[in-house]
């Protein structure tokens, strides 16, 4: 499950509502289950037949956090943990090792659950979203609009990706398919001037959030990153404090790689939060546990597919026990 | 990309490059720190697994123990063993069927389909002087049709027009029967990004597979890819029977695990690296050359091909007959041989390349940068044609305006007329008594060990 093309969701999407929390733990299994199977296959496996817990056993352990892309330090930090307790012979069986992991990557993860508050005194509320090329960041600004529009907030979005080739159509028709104003120039306009012609619009317009769309790039590239700078000096020229939030978009499947792009991104714009998407078809997800560790910014939503309110709230504890979950389906 | 894996590589090789026998201990020690710097570059696991048992096997074998510097034989060892796990040689595209040779793009959401269909497009267009037609099977995502016709116009490929109310397999169909009837030479088929396990999906790509019998199908993967790279190769290898790989984004910082995965797993050639934003920006792959990079042994195969590319020769031999003429070194063919480096992708794209550079720190290595470059070709561009024949003219005034003309300092301008005081006196040199003299007048200017080749 999880996936649906736009034109199967576009009329289901109105009915369901947000918080269906039943709806959205089984969702969450679901577009987690990939994952799930990679890491507790492995511990079903692992732990038959055996009374204790061994060296052996978390060695193996190791491996599969590390297959699950957890990242070396993330991993390590774990384990250590885990051999700890297990020296002090607390660590009596499986039942034992699985509460104590469980507990382990919680706790890395909690920090970071933090989700987007919208302060409604600043008018607009300026989101800019960054990241590199095909993260998902048109994608994922549909799905927020979606949100805010339940949540009654006049949206505008500013199309400043001027670079690839039909962006800014590709967020038209979203802002079309959700009656939702976009301030778009023509291609390879100057994205500052968008922004602030956006600025200004949603001014006029009394809107309560902007969102900013930037076109995709490389945290390598050094220019790019200096016109991403100029794109929020802009965007605080009509009010001081915006953009009120930096959200970075990063592709669920990408390895170690996106602790790089996090720590690049935020020096460059200061991130305030992290959207992960892509979690519905991928192995991983194991990402989120090096983000947190390393960078420590909010995780905001995670994306999970392609409908259009696939975008949920970050919860550490579902999350955890999502991946872990040892019950049939 | 590759940088983080050769400069972990490079550590333990040279650990034991300095070690005159190896023993059970020290390859031990060696073996896991490959294991860990390949599983931090985002290798597969069972692939590091692999990797690491053949290491080890011909480690402990004859052919290192005997040798005379068991480091030395053990770096070929991985060398080796890198460029199996990558297969042998350059695999190109394989279009010779009778025309139109179809290419059937596939890949997950985001991994650059489109973009590498167009540059596959001006790529065929501009090497292999190829007719090409691109089609776009995305229905889905808002405006990717646009996207691809606009790109289309840019690499002046020709386009086949499709709408969302199309189905995939007929438009595929309609664009192959399009490029039979005006006898194009290829057709590149675009898809929409699909996840592995989407069943509707993947056999929707598996009909369109089916219709139009492709003679190449690309998988395009994001080289930023973790462990997951290798299961959704998997999946669309055992879907769609891939001919090649093309890896993307591997201009970014990437480790590059991913392209040692791929070979691997699918057993399928990665035939293109996408090295950039431009549509320009495709490069073959070349294994070999790879491996030795991951190595710092520097790529100089690859740069040797990128400057007969993009170096304009006529410019290139004009100067040069201009100098044996006895004619003096002017501005205007520094500002030209300034220009030449940029078409080449800037100096820090060649740096990549060079032999030994994995030992240079990062710091310095940062400080290679473009930035230079560029403002000298502006105090260049801000001189008047007659300042740039006889620099000598630019006195107080004239500095004072080519600095406020190129937003430069007075002092960039007078660094720059040093330098290329300098540059002339060697050039001078050149001209006169050939290679020897010059080099001798660079000697001391080179830094300390000079370049390695």
């Amino acid at each position: 499950m999880g996936i649906f093309s736009f034109k199967k969701n576009k009329d289901t999407s109105t009915e369901e509502e947000m918080d269906q929390e039943k709806g959205f733990w089984t969702r969450l299994k679901g577009s987690l289950s990939r994952t799930r199977h990679g890491l507790t296959d492995g511990f079903a496996s692992l732990l038959l037949g055996k009374k204790s817990i061994d060296e052996e056993v978390l060695e193996e352990l190791e491996t599969r956090l590390l297959m699950a892309d957890v990242g070396i330090e993330a991993t390590q930090s774990i384990i250590e943990n885990l051999t700890n307790r297990m020296q002090r012979k607390q660590l009596a069986d499986g039942n034992a090792l699985f509460a104590a992991l469980r507990e382990d990557m919680i706790q890395i993860l909690q920090p970071c659950a933090q989700p987007l508050e919208i302060d409604e005194t600043k008018s607009p509320f300026v989101i800019m979203m960054v990241g590199i090329n095909g993260a998902g960041k048109t994608t994922s600004i549909g799905k927020l609009v979606k949100r805010l529009q339940i949540e009654n907030k006049r949206v505008i979005l500013a199309a400043a990706d001027t670079f690839r080739a039909a962006a800014v159509e590709q967020l038209q028709t979203w802002g079309r398919r959700n009656n939702v104003d976009v301030v778009a120039q023509q291609r390879n306009a100057d994205p500052g001037s968008v922004v602030y012609d956006a600025l200004v619009a949603a001014k006029a317009r009394s809107a309560d959030v902007l969102i900013v769309d930037t076109a995709g790039r490389l945290h390598t590239q050094t220019n790019l990153m200096a016109e991403l700078k100029k794109i929020r000096r802009v965007a605080s020229k009509l009010d001081d404090s915006a953009p009120h939030e930096v959200l970075l978009v990063v592709d669920g499947g990408v390895g170690q790689n996106a602790l790089n792009q996090a720590l690049q991104f935020h020096e460059a714009v200061n991130l305030t939060g992290i959207v992960v998407t892509k979690l519905d078809g991928t192995a991983k997800g194991g990402i989120l546990f090096a983000i947190a560790e390393k960078v420590g910014l909010p995780i905001r939503f995670i994306g999970m597919g392609e409908g259009i309110d696939d975008l949920r709230v970050f919860d550490a504890a579902q999350f955890v026990d999502a991946l872990l979950d040892t019950e049939d389906d | 990309m590759f940088d983080n894996l050769s400069d972990r590589l490079g550590q333990t090789i040279k650990r034991l490059r300095g070690q005159g026998r190896l023993t059970d201990d020290n390859i031990k020690e060696a073996l896991r720190d490959v294991r860990m710097a390949l599983l931090e570059a985002d290798v597969a696991l069972p692939v590091v697994r692999g990797f690491v048992e053949k290491v080890r096997e011909r480690a402990v074998g004859q052919e290192v123990m005997k040798s005379l510097s068991p480091g030395q034989a053990l770096v070929k060892v991985v060398n080796d063993e890198l460029v199996t796990i990558m297969g042998k040689a350059n695999e190109s595209l394989n279009l010779t069927t009778q025309p139109p040779a179809v290419v059937l793009m596939a890949g997950l959401q985001g991994s650059g389909k489109t973009t590498s269909v167009a540059k596959l497009a001006r790529f065929l267009k501009e090497r292999e002087k190829k007719s090409v037609l691109v089609a776009s099977c995305d229905i889905y995502r808002p405006a990717a049709i646009d996207q691809l016709k606009t790109l289309a116009g840019e690499v002046s490929a020709e386009f086949f027009p499709s709408t969302i109310e199309d189905k995939p397999v007929k438009i595929a169909k309609a664009a192959l029967k399009y490029a039979k009837k005006h006898m194009i030479d290829v057709v590149i088929i675009d898809t929409a990004g699909r996840l592995h396990i989407d069943v509707n999906m993947m056999s929707e790509i598996k009909d369109i597979h089916q219709a139009i019998n492709p003679v190449e199908t690309l998988f395009v993967v994001d080289s930023m890819t973790g462990q997951d790279a290798a299961n959704t190769a998997k999946a669309f290898n055992d879907a769609l029977a891939l001919t090649g790989v093309i890896l993307t984004k591997t201009d970014g910082d990437a480790r590059g695990g991913a392209a040692l995965s791929l070979r691997e797993i699918t057993g399928k050639p990665i035939k293109f690296l996408g090295i950039g934003e431009k549509t320009d920006a495709l490069e073959a792959f070349h294994p070999d050359r790879v491996a030795s990079r991951i190595l710092g042994m520097g790529d100089i195969l690859s740069l040797v091909e990128q400057a007969e590319h993009k170096v304009d020769r006529e410019e290139a031999e004009k100067l040069a007959k201009k100098l044996k003429k006895g004619k003096k070194f002017t501005l205007e063919d520094f500002r030209t041989q300034i220009q030449q480096m940029k078409n080449m992708g800037g100096i820090s794209k060649l740096v990549d390349k060079l032999p030994g550079m994995g030992d240079v720190p990062n710091q310095v290595k940062d400080q290679i940068n473009d930035k230079e470059f560029n403002r000298q070709e502006a105090i260049i561009n801000s001189m008047t044609p007659k300042e740039r024949v006889h620099p000598q003219l630019i006195k107080g005034s004239r500095k004072r305006r080519i600095a406020a003309g190129s937003g430069t300092q007075i002092q960039d301008v007078n660094r720059l007329l040093k330098q290329f005081t300098q540059m002339q006196k060697m050039m001078k040199k050149m001209s006169k008594g050939g290679m020897k003299n010059m080099l001798r007048g660079m000697k001391g200017r080179m830094p300390p060990g000079g370049m390695p080749f």
